[in-house]
């Protein structure tokens, strides 16, 4: 963004076209996008042909080869299971509880971080390190801070003359509980996207707006906010697929449980997958988790097109 | 707006930084020097250690703590720690899952413990090694050292592919102090046996009159497999009973008349106060612990945990027989060899460590389990168990889960069922209801074609 080009004159410009177009400089570009493109490829490409495919046939992992054609039998199995809805509605609720405090809370921590004169780095770091973190180790810190009696927060609730939940053995706060962990887990990330932003608006225009009197609020609220509409809108983005793929807090923190209160989309995939052995079924459970991510991120690019047009 | 740089004093973040990337590479580095050979043994695909037994089994609690000493028996004698691995992982439907992937990816363990019910569809999927009679004789086995039925039955078309350790069948707990106290023991301090559902509900009421809450209690509350367990015994109890499903789960074949009779009688004991309408695991043990209930019902193993409880006078029978003919929900725990190449050395090794684990029948035994192994079932020490010998019959009248992909212990097949049977004691839905959710909850895997 920085290092604006000059327009250089018409003829530089053709000759630098000239240039990209040549073979050896094409071939270079593909010899160094190799390494990731063969990985990618090998790992994402071909697994999901390969998904789109099986969702057609009776596949099963412990049988060799495709088995039957199923034509849309697994979509209509998947389609009228109940506790496929179930588990669709359970992502859509993580996705609920998660994307509003992950984008908010981040942007309010960056901007007060932002604002901190002295020891910056430290502020940073507390808000980065349990991103570092492993899902096993958070779920396993929050299963304990959650053991019913015992852990921090029912013996916080007692202190404070509330009757105390089992967050994760009820239906009503199991999805709750995880939101809550996902939310110190990942707010890091979203958090440096917002601080990095935050150092990309010029201090010029603070300057200018404090000497035309702005109150602090005024600076966020008519300067802040509006100059990051960009990084606001790639987190909101990177935050809403992110949930949609939850899967390993659940795994491990409540196992989809108590019942399938807190079963997940991903979740019941795998189980299909790979305990029922059935990979055919579970693709076409993949292709509708798809289908519905593809659409709310295509909803939510018009929306931001229509947006930009109006502003 | 300024991003102040620490200053050089002190610890700055870049250093304190790049001295922990520093600190993480140096031990990184260490790490992999020190795993050079098992490095070597993935890539060439080799044993990592070739005197070294992999084991995986699925047991918590006290069973846990019991096999912890059986495997320390094994390994003092046969060369200390590095002749064994042993990983215990959560039980049911994850521990299975692992254990498929493991020898779909060609890595499995020497040995694994199964469910008999979900050995089964291991074999059929082609996930286990057949046991043959020269595989036995290796150690000395052979399968007549093996009670009858339980042999029988973890065989797939005639093919043998479980050791059977055991038989864990439901059983009937009762709280001494309470049966004593409602004039149901006999001279000898045990309980006087019951048969028919007259003499059960005359026990029931008056150990109701004793505890004033419960006469029996079992879980039904964030568990599945104990309602289920507690149906399908009373269920087969019936001379009408048929197998719940049939033909490798693509049919239901459950005799509609016994099953609503099962059901009904279940909800007449919540009804009528005697079976709480609902409790959970620890609940429902808690309650006869305590004097609250006379009787509990749930697997043999649960000894363990009974005989924890202080000042708690405790006896274990078979669960009576109250309809047509005497039957008893069980399973049994088996080893199985995961399919896999083996040199004869490493079968040696591998069924050295079943018979190894069988020696020691009389250790798992004493957790409450069964002993499917003869020589130990038939020994004086067995005999000489209490209570576990007033129970021993039971495997004699065992009924195994139906056998469909997605049945056995802790399946799917046990959790949809159990959840309907789990309400019907709740008294949230009547038996026709619950009857109706199960047909259409299973439906799905009735009209799935097996995956194995």
């Amino acid at each position: 963004m920085t290092a604006q080009t000059l327009t250089p004159p018409a003829e530089a410009t053709t000759q630098t076209r000239d240039r990209t177009v040549k073979l050896p400089d094409g071939k270079a570009a593909w010899l160094f996008l190799a390494p990731f493109g063969i990985f990618y490829v090998l790992f994402l490409i071909g697994p999901t042909l390969y998904m789109f495919v099986v969702s057609f046939f009776n596949t099963s992992i412990v049988q060799p080869g495709l088995g039957g054609f199923a034509g849309i039998a697994n979509y209509a199995e998947m389609l009228t299971r109940a506790d496929f809805w179930s588990a669709m509605w359970h992502t859509l609720q993580f996705t609920l509880y998660t994307v509003p405090p992950l984008v908010i809370l981040a942007f309010v921590f960056a901007v007060l971080a932002n604002r901190v004169q002295r020891g910056q780095w430290f502020f940073r770091l507390a808000f980065f390190v349990p991103f570092v973190l492993p899902s096993a180790c958070i779920s396993l810190i929050w299963v304990f801070l959650f053991t019913p009696a015992t852990g921090l927060w029912p013996q916080f609730q007692s202190l404070l003359g509330f009757t105390q939940t089992a967050v994760l053995a009820d239906p009503t706060w199991a999805m709750v509980g995880i939101a809550v962990a996902t939310i110190w887990w990942t707010i890091g990330f979203n958090f440096v996207l917002y601080l990095a932003g935050l150092q990309d608006i010029p201090r010029e225009l603070y300057e200018a707006a404090a000497v035309d009197g702005a109150s602090p609020w005024h600076q966020i609220r008519y300067l802040t906010i509006p100059l990051l509409r960009r990084t606001t809108t790639l987190v909101i983005l990177l935050q809403i697929i992110a949930s949609l793929k939850i899967f390993d807090q659940v795994y491990l923190m409540t196992n989809g449980g108590p019942g399938i209160s807190t079963q997940v989309a991903l979740g019941l995939i795998t189980g299909t997958a790979f305990t029922d052995y059935r990979v055919g079924a579970a693709s076409a459970a993949s292709v509708l988790l798809f289908i519905v991510i593809v659409v709310i991120a295509v909803i939510r690019q018009l929306f931001d097109r229509a947006e930009e047009r109006k502003a | 707006m300024t991003t102040s740089p620490s200053g050089p004093r002190g610890w700055s973040r870049r250093s304190f930084l790049s001295g922990a990337l520093a600190a993480g590479g140096l031990g990184a580095a260490g790490a992999l020097s020190g795993c050079g050979s098992p490095l070597a043994a993935g890539i060439a695909g080799t044993p990592l250690n070739p005197g070294t037994v992999t084991f995986w089994n699925l047991f918590g609690g006290g069973d846990g703590a019991r096999l912890q000493t059986m495997l320390d028996q094994y390994m003092a004698e046969h060369g200390g720690s590095s002749s064994l691995q042993a990983a215990t992982f959560a039980w049911g439907n994850p521990y299975y899952t692992k254990v498929s992937l493991a020898t779909l990816g060609d890595k499995p363990p020497d040995v694994a413990v199964a469910h008999l019910t979900r050995s089964q569809n291991l074999a059929t999927a082609g996930l286990l090694q057949p046991i043959t009679d020269d595989m036995l004789s290796l150690v000395g086995l052979s399968s007549t050292d093996f009670t009858p039925s339980v042999w029988e039955n973890q065989q797939v078309d005639g093919t043998s592919y479980a050791i059977p350790l055991d038989t864990h069948p439901l059983v009937l707990f009762y709280n001494k102090q309470v049966c004593e106290q409602a004039g149901l023991l006999d001279g000898d301090g045990k309980l006087t046996p019951i048969a028919g559902i007259e003499q059960w509900e005359a026990a029931l009421t008056a150990a109701k009159e004793v505890t004033g809450e419960y006469a029996v209690s079992y879980s039904n509350v964030a568990d599945f497999a104990t309602p289920w367990r507690v149906f399908q015994t009373f269920y087969q109890q019936h001379a009408g009973a048929t197998p719940f499903l049939g033909d490798g789960g693509t049919e239901l074949t459950v005799d509609e008349d016994a099953a609503m009779d099962t059901l009904a009688y279940i909800r007449r004991m919540s009804d009528q106060g005697w079976l709480p309408s609902a409790a959970d695991y620890a609940g429902a043990q808690t309650l006869m612990f305590t004097g609250q209930s006379a009787f509990y019902l749930e697997g043999e193993w649960e000894i363990t945990t009974a005989q924890a409880i202080e000042d708690l006078d405790f006896g274990m029978v078979t669960v009576p027989q109250l309809f047509d003919k005497p039957a008893v929900q069980a399973d049994s725990h088996t080893f199985v060899l995961p399919a896999m190449e083996r040199t004869p050395e490493q079968m040696e090794l591998a069924m050295g460590f079943i018979k190894s684990m069988l020696d020691q029948s009389l250790t798992w035994a004493e957790g409450g389990h069964i002993p499917s192994y003869l020589p130990t079932l038939d020994s004086p020490e067995y005999a000489a168990l209490t209570p576990q010998s007033d129970y021993a019959s039971s495997a004699d009248i065992a009924v195994y889960d139906a056998q469909a992909w997605y049945s056995g212990s802790g399946s799917t097949f046990e959790n949809t069922v159990g959840a309907q049977i789990g309400l019907v004691q709740q008294q949230l839905a009547t038996p026709e209801q619950a009857m109706a959710q199960i047909r259409s909850q299973l439906s799905v895997y009735l009209d799935t074609p097996s995956p194995l």
